[in-house]
């Protein structure tokens, strides 16, 4: 009898999976237990469901004739499971991005690695949601307003040449446009950060197309090798059509 | 078919058992004249314990009872209001929810046959608003039974921050203070004049581990002020009530705070990242509370994201 519980509920993940691979990539395969090319790193047990940090990291080298393009994160139970797509550039070289997701449940979290010839390779973790008060909403929303488009670009001194790790940082709200106004008796509309667009020297390094998964006060830390001085360059766009930028000279 | 038939009625017996030794098990503890609480378990919430794991209790006036934290489920708020019943029959004119988490006001609907005002700060209509979704999803299914009948209520008289209200329970008037955001951005506590109590609510945790859920700046100065205050009595939001001439319960809480500031702050300054303060922070204070393992890294966490804009 418990045997055949298990099954079900495996086969009710699996539908879910099927639904949003057909919804998001259609008939594309996607190559699972992909360790060979990418790692995810999230907590087992996510500590505070409004703040759960992620990483991916690359495993194989990234050259010039077969690097990551993009990196799609899915989490699968969120109310948009499509949550993060990261346009990578190859001069990245080893890929080591983390950002901090919000996650409203027990579910599979996925990434998934698009090489440049288009190839999709899939690697999966399941992340428990902590009980007790925790909740993926914001804990003070008067604060977040106040900073609202506060940005920063966190790193040690840099060194030509040498790898080195950036944090860009936005101060947002991040409202998913689910959450409901007692006072006007409505939903409070959806204000999110759409796009962060990370260059150096003139050149992008990252992309990032967020959905509403990522946590308020959006942040993605990265490593980087300058190969000459030049600009850091941050630029933020949100739901509302508002920009906000920062950079930082190395 | 007959083991299987056999089984599932063990299995309602357990149930049946279990809430009987829960209900028996249910007491309360006296205070000071009138006012008594019950104590929670220092466990996570789940069916067995029915989610009583907070402080919860009531103060009885000349005219009427007010009721402070519900319960962390409806059948919680139901034993509540029964111990009520075994020392007062006076009516129930007040229900005080000191925040939203759901151990503190789960069970708010056990005492809407009382039709009590709810009471609560300024910011818990929001704050109950944007979390019940997810909280009625996730106790619905960590409590099962004991959460049926759970309904989200929402407090009709308000409590600005800076403007401090009184309540009336008939020669006993209980002091009503909304904070600025600590514990979390709608902290309510009450003063009983009378036998000079102080309920904190999760201001304070005594034992238990605290759960960060608002700021952890203005958590650390609430406490400054807070524990500073001569009074009798204090009822914690977990722990044993004290003696209000002991500092123990507010200064082991100060330390815990102030440690974990310290060392998050020594972390983003060197350009450490989140991972690296959540392995690393506040980790010496694992001896000193219950349930560390549960809420120290959340409340890393979230100290983290606050203080990286200072
Ligand atoms: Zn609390």
């Amino acid at each position: 009898m418990s045997h055949s519980l298990i099954t079900q509920a495996t086969t009710a993940e699996e539908d879910l999976w099927s639904g949003l691979k057909q919804t998001y990539f259609g008939d594309r395969e996607i190559r699972e237990n992909a360790e060979d090319i990418l790692s995810l790193e999230a907590p087992t047990r996510a500590e505070d469901a409004a703040i759960v940090p992620i990483s991916v990291k690359s495993v194989q080298p990234q050259t010039a004739e077969r690097y990551i393009k993009n990196i799609h994160i899915i989490i699968d139970k969120n109310p948009m499971p499509y949550s993060a797509n990261f346009h990578l550039s190859p001069t990245l070289g080893d890929i080591d991005i983390a950002t901090r997701v919000r996650v409203d449940q027990y579910t599979d979290m996925r990434a998934i690695a698009e090489m440049n010839d288009g190839s999709l390779h899939m690697v999966s973790k399941f992340v428990k949601a902590s009980g007790g008060c925790s909740a993926p909403a914001g804990k003070d929303m008067e604060a977040a307003m106040a900073r609202l488009g506060k940005m920063q670009i966190r790193m040690r001194e840099a060194n030509i040449g040498e790898t080195t790790q950036a944090q860009v940082v936005v101060s947002h709200p991040n409202n998913s446009g689910l959450q409901f106004d007692q006072k006007t008796r409505g939903y409070i509309p959806p204000h999110y950060v759409k796009e962060i667009v990370i260059d150096f020297a003139d050149e992008n390094l990252i992309t990032l197309e967020a959905g509403i998964s990522i946590s308020e006060d959006p942040s993605i830390r990265f490593s980087f090798t300058p190969q000459k001085h030049g600009v850091l360059k941050a630029m933020v766009n949100d739901s509302k059509e508002m920009t906000y930028s920062s950079d930082k000279q190395i | 078919m007959h083991l299987l038939i056999s089984f599932f009625s063990f299995m309602a017996l357990s149930i049946a058992f279990a809430s009987e030794s829960q209900v028996n098990r249910y007491s309360v503890k006296q205070v000071a004249e009138g006012i008594f609480y019950h104590q929670g378990n220092h466990e996570e919430a789940n069916a067995e314990n029915l989610g009583a794991i907070a402080n919860v209790g009531f103060i009885i006036g000349e005219k009427c009872i007010a009721v402070i934290d519900s319960g962390g489920s409806f059948y919680e708020g139901e034993l509540l209001r029964k111990s009520i019943r075994q020392h007062s029959d006076l009516p129930i004119c007040y229900v005080i929810n000191t925040h939203v988490h759901p151990d503190h006001v789960l069970g708010n609907a056990a005492f809407t046959i009382d039709k009590p005002e709810f009471v609560g700060h300024e910011k818990l209509p929001a704050a109950m608003a944007s979390r019940q979704q997810h909280f009625a999803r996730q106790f619905s299914e960590i409590l099962g039974d004991a959460y049926k009948g759970t309904k989200f209520i929402e407090a009709g008289t308000l409590v600005q921050v800076d403007s401090p209200i009184k309540l009336e329970l008939g020669n006993r008037p209980l002091v009503l203070t909304a904070y600025t955001t600590a514990h979390t951005d709608h902290d309510l506590t009450v003063y009983d004049v009378n036998s000079s109590t102080l309920w904190t609510g999760d201001l304070l945790f005594v034992e238990r581990i605290p759960a960060l859920d608002g700021s952890i700046n203005g958590w650390i100065d609430a406490l400054e002020t807070l524990g500073e205050r001569d009074v009798e009595m204090v009822v914690p939001g977990h722990g044993p009530a004290f003696d209000g001439k002991q500092s123990k319960g507010w200064q082991d809480l100060l330390h815990y705070l102030t440690t974990v500031r310290k060392e998050v702050r020594d972390i983003i300054n060197d350009m450490g990242t989140i991972e690296e303060a959540i392995a690393s922070v506040g980790t010496q204070e694992a001896d000193k509370w219950k349930l560390f393992e549960e809420y120290h890294r959340r409340n890393v966490t979230a100290a983290y994201v606050e203080l990286e804009w200072e």
